[in-house]
């Protein structure tokens, strides 16, 4: 059963009182990972929203040590603290629990310049837990194109809308063979809350996915953020999934859509609430647009439904 | 009492038993000719159970370094090793180990830079290298690398500043030269372990370099800027205790030969520093009053020593392995005359580029361009 959002832990890691827009998504996933991961931890930022919304030195909205790192180098930093903590006790100048290394890195620093690190991290195996908020852009330098930003989406650098398909950045994570991989999203923090617990629970290279809908970037209405996320998963645009050492099994309500319970929504009234797309789907083309957009979100339907066949 | 071990080694090698000697506890090793032999022999130590330690086999030298920096912000004394382009590729983090104060301790085997390609020895990697905040030394023998590291992991734990062991690729890193090992406990004696004033601790929950007002990034900046020159009595200091301890001396900031009463003195770095000790007997042969005045100490770079050591009316030739691109010559008279302009008007700075590449420097040579640059 998934946790409720009732019985998610009082404890709170991020404090009140920070930088972070209002409905940022970002800070609400950080929070239940903060309940799932408790004080014992060593927080890795790269430059991104989380960074800007942390407060200013010697201020500090999340109650870890969190170290700030170049932005290529996450997977590589979090080796670095996880096998200095690691000789450190057997060599008896650390006692008791090691704490939990995870880093909290944006799309562009997962995706795009980072992932060199991660990949080589995640073949080594090196015990951490990856969290990549995914919002889709580089919002917090103002919303440019990443490897992350759907096909069909405005972004500053892609004024008439990205040409080209996002990568399955989960997918290549799972392809590295490491013991877990999992996608998530704010609209289901129960589940986020659990993934992130077993997370903490297994040994290794650990790689979680949340899905962040962000307001400024995908230009919706602030109060939004939890609406959007559920919208993205009903309509099959963010599939939520797990793989425990390479077996997939997809979460509620995706699981429906995989196995043809449920249909996805049609992803129409999801593109038209957000300015992003919206904005390019005035012209005479807008019929064809949507259907390129769709064709890419069935194709990864099927894709994942056929790659959770293969358990070798 | 035990006796120092006399064993044949490489400077690669010699670097691999300091690393030993300093009980390291984290290496990240990424290969690059010619450095590459050093975290083999690492590698292999940590393997064996030799070195008690974790080797990292990262991806790539940018990832090297944000390790290295990432395990000493956790506490562990680490090391690291690189050459040239893999030098270059680290630059940025090389500014966060500095920025952050985290005394990481890197070995760089100097090779000259692409493009074009080549694999041998010159000094434009390290000396490219000069404004990003660590501590530079420039080691001209095998046993001085051995002894260099060593030190350098004393003075980076002192002043949390992280510290670079430059050598020549080749004509050090990879020649066979005997190295005399002092017993573990003089080491231990000398190298206390690494007991950080502050590390990641969940029990003491802060953030690390992270954004700052220029109220507070301009101060940061400062107390850089101002703790690398106060590094210089902790360089002599550490050399003197070394000294006492093994009996071993390579000069502190500086070394020097036969200087005292020298009309012409020699001023360069590294392996062509001790080749340079047989073209000053050379002069002194042809009864020219040559002397050698070699900085150990690149960064910071030591001008008060090197004006004190320097006798009277001295004309004073350069020689850079390296260019100073934009200005005539190389980067070492640039720092030179730097340090002398209006201290010593009395010495005359001449300079010459040469060895680029690995262009081979015999004591014949250099001699004989010595003589030719008085004429000058």
């Amino acid at each position: 059963m998934t946790t409720s959002i009732k019985q998610l832990p009082d404890i709170e890691q991020v404090l009140s009182g920070n930088g972070a827009c209002g409905g940022c998504p970002a800070t609400m996933a950080l929070r239940i990972v903060g309940k799932a991961l408790g004080p014992n931890a060593i927080m890795l930022l790269t430059p991104s929203c989380s960074v800007a919304s942390m407060g200013m030195t010697p201020r500090l909205g999340y109650n870890w040590p969190c170290i700030n790192i170049c932005f290529a180098t996450a997977g590589s930093s979090a080796s670095g603290i996880t096998h200095a903590l690691e000789i450190m006790q057997e060599k008896g100048r650390l006692q008791g629990e090691l704490p939990t290394v995870f880093t909290w890195v944006g799309d562009g620093g997962t995706y795009d310049i980072g992932f060199q690190a991660l990949s080589a991290a995640a073949e080594r195996n090196d015990n951490m837990i990856f969290f990549c908020y995914n919002n889709e852009a580089y919002s917090n330098t103002g919303v440019q194109r990443s490897g992350a930003t759907p096909r069909g989406s405005y972004t500053t650098t892609t004024p008439s809308g990205k040409r080209q398909q996002k990568k399955n950045m989960a997918l290549l994570m799972l392809e590295h063979n490491i013991p877990y991989v999992a996608t998530a999203t704010v609209a289901y923090p129960g589940d986020l809350y659990d993934k992130v617990a077993k997370a903490k629970s297994i040994s290794g290279m650990k790689y979680i996915e949340i899905l962040a809908p962000c307001y400024l970037g995908w230009q919706f209405d602030m109060p939004e953020t939890v609406q959007m996320s559920r919208m993205a998963v009903r309509s099959g645009a963010w599939l939520l999934w797990e793989a425990e050492n390479g077996k997939i099994s997809f979460n509620k309500p995706s699981a429906s859509i995989i196995n043809g319970k449920k249909d996805a929504a049609p992803v129409d009234e999801y593109l038209m609430k957000q300015g992003r797309f919206n904005r390019l789907l005035k012209g005479p083309d807008a019929a064809q647009r949507i259907a390129e957009i769709q064709g890419d979100i069935d194709r990864e339907i099927a894709f994942m439904r056929e790659r959770a066949q293969i358990t070798i | 009492m035990k006796a120092a071990e006399v064993v044949m080694g490489t400077g690669a090698r010699a670097a691999a038993l300091a690393v030993k000697s300093a009980r390291v506890d984290v290496v990240p090793g990424y290969p690059i000719t010619p450095q590459t032999s050093i975290i083999e022999a690492v590698a292999a130590m940590v393997e064996n159970g030799e070195l008690h330690a974790r080797f990292i086999p990262v991806e790539g030298e940018h990832s090297a370094m944000a390790a290295a920096v990432a395990a000493s912000a956790a506490g562990a004394r680490v090391f690291t090793a690189t050459s040239a382009n893999g030098l270059l590729y680290m630059h940025e983090v090389l500014h966060m180990a500095s920025g952050g104060r985290l005394p990481v301790v890197m070995c760089n085997v100097n090779r000259g830079i692409f493009a074009p390609w080549t694999l041998w020895a010159d000094h434009q990697d390290s000396m490219a290298q000069r404004d990003t905040g660590w501590i530079q030394y420039h080691c001209s023998s095998n046993q001085e690398v051995f002894n260099t590291i060593l030190q350098a992991f004393r003075v980076a734990e002192q002043i949390n500043i992280p510290v670079m062991v430059n050598f020549d690729g080749f004509a050090i890193s990879h020649c066979l030269m005997p190295l005399t090992l002092p017993p573990q406990e003089d080491i231990d004696r000398f190298l206390p372990p690494h007991e950080p004033e502050w590390r990641l601790d969940p029990a003491h929950p802060s953030s690390f370099s992270n954004v700052t007002n220029a109220e507070e990034y301009a101060p940061f900046r400062q107390m850089l800027s101002d703790d690398i020159m106060a590094a210089i009595p902790l360089v002599k200091q550490a050399a003197q205790e070394y000294k006492d301890i093994t009996g071993m001396w390579d000069g502190d900031t500086i070394d020097t030969y036969r200087l005292e009463d020298a009309e012409v003195v020699a001023f360069a770095v590294n392996s062509m520093a001790a080749e340079l000790k047989l073209s000053i007997d050379i002069l002194r042969q042809q009864g020219i009053k040559a002397g050698l005045l070699r900085p150990r100490l690149y960064l910071p770079f030591p001008a008060e020593d090197i004006i004190n050591a320097l006798p009277q009316n001295a004309q004073v030739m350069v020689l850079d392995r390296n260019y100073n691109f934009g200005h005539p010559g190389g980067i070492l008279a640039s720092e030179l005359k730097s340090a002398l302009f209006g201290r010593r008007n009395d010495i005359t700075v001449k300079n010459r580029v040469m060895g680029i590449g690995g262009i081979d420097l015999p004591r014949r040579f250099m001699a004989d361009e010595i003589r030719a640059m008085m004429d000058e």
